[in-house]
């Protein structure tokens, strides 16, 4: 049987999801995460009438599809649930074993080893196979021969838009160009595959959702700035689902905004979803491992520590209202600036959000984003002055984290922290 | 005022070791057992440490666990990172100290100092052995030597061979090819420490190396190492025959700031 086959066969049997005790979600909480599970049903469902369905890379335009009215499902967002349902070591083995060398990124082997037709354990990440992909190398370079090699196994369309690394701190006409005319090629073949014509007014409606949730999204990142802060910083990984898979749906706009009255209301009364005393603000840099979240948040408990900052979430904040502006906007991702901007985001997000100190994820799946952290990490550590450690792990891997390495190095840090506290309390 | 006696103990990967202080001042005994967390090490090492010093459990005002086993250790008022323990251990030996390298069993790493001997910032080593004890227990076996002896044979060196510092298992290959080709035994020794200090070396130009450099942990013993470092560093390096006990020491310490 070939891998196509394989595929068109899944799902395969797969080991019932071990059953979790829930807590109490606020009803912005619960709007987001209904918001999520319906993209998922809504493929699953269009799969089952026959209709197209896409997998997209995270960063390519959802408004273009969404306009085209088309079922698309997100493989890294899919990923990072396989990795935090513990159902990742079992497909990164069945990629590896089909010849993906461990090197590459851990959301990519779990993704084709997915699309080769072995389910997932996690049900509610369950994605119907794909009729064509989309894929837009602005986040990384590794998504390029990732989607390929999709397009190979299922023998279908791929729509490619690359974004280079930008070497200058702003973006130019010439590279928006470059990227404006492979979103018209990318609309055209999308005419084709659906038989339908783009509709501007519709994409215009889409934007317009789409600021919303980025308005809405970037308001809620930024009750992080307030000393304590109404919220857990890690809550936006969880709702990173939404803005990636999502965005230019009304009903995204409309959870993100509730959310953010929700926090509000805390603010007024005091009241934080961080539960624990906020004693120190640090930011975590990098994709979290997802398979070791509650390794990663119990030192975080012990020692009263909240993530005040995420450079990854804001990023994920993209406001247009035309085709030039989607080019001008796509440009910019986390991986694809160069190193003085991303010094740059980082600097101003640790001091927007007042942090005393800063945890970086060395992700041995991401080579391009851990690849310029150390040298990045140097220049912010320099300009802010606060206390920053590393720590080895993978996003999606959990044969490549050690907890009781993270664990000390947490500690230290915290010391750290302390340390300067006394000194600034002192005056020295 | 009464004697004030405190205990730190420092449950390594491959070592326990104590530390009784009195008074925050003096060191009145030490012990230190040749295995770590997860074995009979850690009750041993502080059986030893209070037969040596003449005292029981009850007379220690304090004690203090640091270490990869540190949160195990029931009898523990307090458990601190190895990283604060080595800073302040390093400073109560040597008060100017600014930068510390401790290399232990199966990491590395090196600590900026204050002025008060708290610390202020670090850097570690990843996942990977190179640098680190391990990786010169692997050579010492694959070269048939006691680690012991490491470096009083790299100190016969004569000629410069080179050996990688990427990771264990390709060096310990090309020490392998290199004793297939006859090289000098002490010659690959002088290679290995070279490799270490190599790696070891990023670390502490991350962290940023300022005088007084101190090294500290159990390949601190190994000189060979140690005058490595001092090259690749282009400063001197200072370390005490009290190396090895500097964690068990600075949470000695600790535990006494702690009842104070």
């Amino acid at each position: 049987m070939n891998d196509k086959e394989k595929a068109e066969q899944a799902p395969v049997s797969a080991e019932a999801a071990p059953v979790k005790k829930k807590k109490t979600q606020s009803p912005g909480v619960l709007a987001l995460q209904k918001v999520v599970n319906d993209v998922y049903q809504a493929a699953r469902d269009a799969k089952k009438e026959g209709k197209l369905v896409g997998w997209s890379s995270s960063k390519f335009p959802c408004e273009i599809a969404e306009t085209f009215d088309l079922n698309v499902v997100y493989p890294e967002n899919q990923a990072a649930g396989i990795a935090a349902h513990h159902d990742d070591t079992r497909l990164c083995t069945i990629a590896e074993n089909e010849g993906y060398d461990a090197d590459i990124c851990s959301y990519a082997r779990i993704n084709l080893a997915y699309a080769m037709g072995n389910e997932t354990t996690n049900e509610g990440r369950r994605m119907p196979m794909p009729d064509f992909v989309l894929c837009c190398n602005n986040i990384c370079n590794c998504m390029t021969k990732w989607y390929e090699n999709i397009a190979r196994i299922h023998n279908i369309p791929l729509i490619m838009v690359d974004i280079p690394y930008s070497n200058y701190p702003e973006v130019d006409d010439d590279f928006v160009a470059y990227v404006r005319g492979q979103f018209d090629i990318a609309i055209k073949q999308l005419e084709e595959l659906t038989g339908k014509k783009f509709d501007e007014e519709k994409f215009k409606r889409v934007c317009g959702y789409a600021n919303r949730t980025a308005n809405a999204w970037l308001k809620v990142c930024d009750y992080l700035q307030y000393k304590p802060s109404p919220m857990s910083g890690f809550d936006l990984f969880n709702h990173m689902a939404d803005v990636v898979t999502a965005r230019g749906k009304k009903e995204t706009a409309e959870a993100f905004e509730l959310l953010a009255s929700e926090l509000e209301e805390n603010l007024k009364t005091g009241k934080s979803t961080l539960p624990f005393p906020e004693q120190h603000r640090i930011m975590m840099e990098g994709i979290p491992p997802w398979p070791h979240l509650r390794e990663l948040f119990k030192p975080l408990k012990e020692h009263g520590l909240n993530v005040t900052a995420v450079v990854y979430a804001p990023a994920f904040a993209f406001r247009f209202n035309d085709v030039e502006g989607m080019a001008r906007s796509y440009a910019v991702a986390p991986n694809s600036v160069c190193l003085e901007k991303g010094v740059d985001w980082r600097s101003q997000l640790c001091k927007d959000n007042k942090v005393d100190g800063a945890l970086v994820h060395y992700n041995r799946a991401c080579k391009a984003w851990s690849g310029y952290m150390p040298e990045m990490q140097r220049r912010w550590q320099n300009e802010l002055g606060i206390p920053v450690v590393g720590y080895d792990g993978d996003q999606a891997d959990s044969r490549n984290f050690n907890a009781a390495q993270y664990e000390t190095r947490v500690q230290a840090l915290v010391e750290a922290m302390e340390e300067a506290d006394r000194k600034k309390e002192s005056g020295k | 005022m009464n004697t004030l006696y405190t205990m730190g103990i420092d449950i390594g990967s491959t070592a326990s070791k104590c530390v009784i202080l009195k008074d925050g001042k003096e060191i009145v005994s030490k012990s230190l057992v040749s295995v770590g967390a997860g074995t009979s090490g850690p009750s041993r090492a502080i059986a030893e440490v209070l037969e040596n010093g003449g005292l029981k459990r009850e007379d220690m005002a304090f004690v203090l666990a640091t270490g990869y086993g540190r949160n195990s250790l029931e009898i523990a008022d307090k458990q601190m990172s190895e990283l604060s323990c080595h800073a302040h251990g390093a400073h109560f030996l040597f008060p100017n100290v600014h930068t510390v390298i401790d290399i232990g069993g199966q990491d590395a790493k090196v600590l900026h100092v204050g002025d008060d001997g708290n610390l202020v910032n670090f850097v570690m080593n990843d996942k990977c052995a190179a640098g680190t004890g391990r990786f010169l227990d692997v050579m010492a076996r694959v070269l048939e030597v006691d680690v012991g002896d490491l470096a009083g044979l790299g100190a016969k060196s004569q000629v410069q061979v080179e050996i990688s510092s990427t990771c264990t298992v390709f060096a310990e290959s090309e020490v392998i090819s290199q004793l297939a080709k006859g090289t000098d035994r002490c010659d690959i020794i002088d290679g290995i420490h070279r490799s270490v200090a190599g790696r070891v070396g990023g670390l502490a130009r991350r962290v940023g190396v300022q005088p007084d450099v101190v090294m500290t942990g159990g390949v601190a013993r190994n000189c060979g190492v140690l005058h490595a470092l001092e090259k690749e560093l282009n400063t001197e390096i200072q370390t005490s025959p009290l190396a090895q006990y500097n964690g068990a020491l600075g949470a000695a310490l600790f535990a006494f700031e702690k009842c104070r």
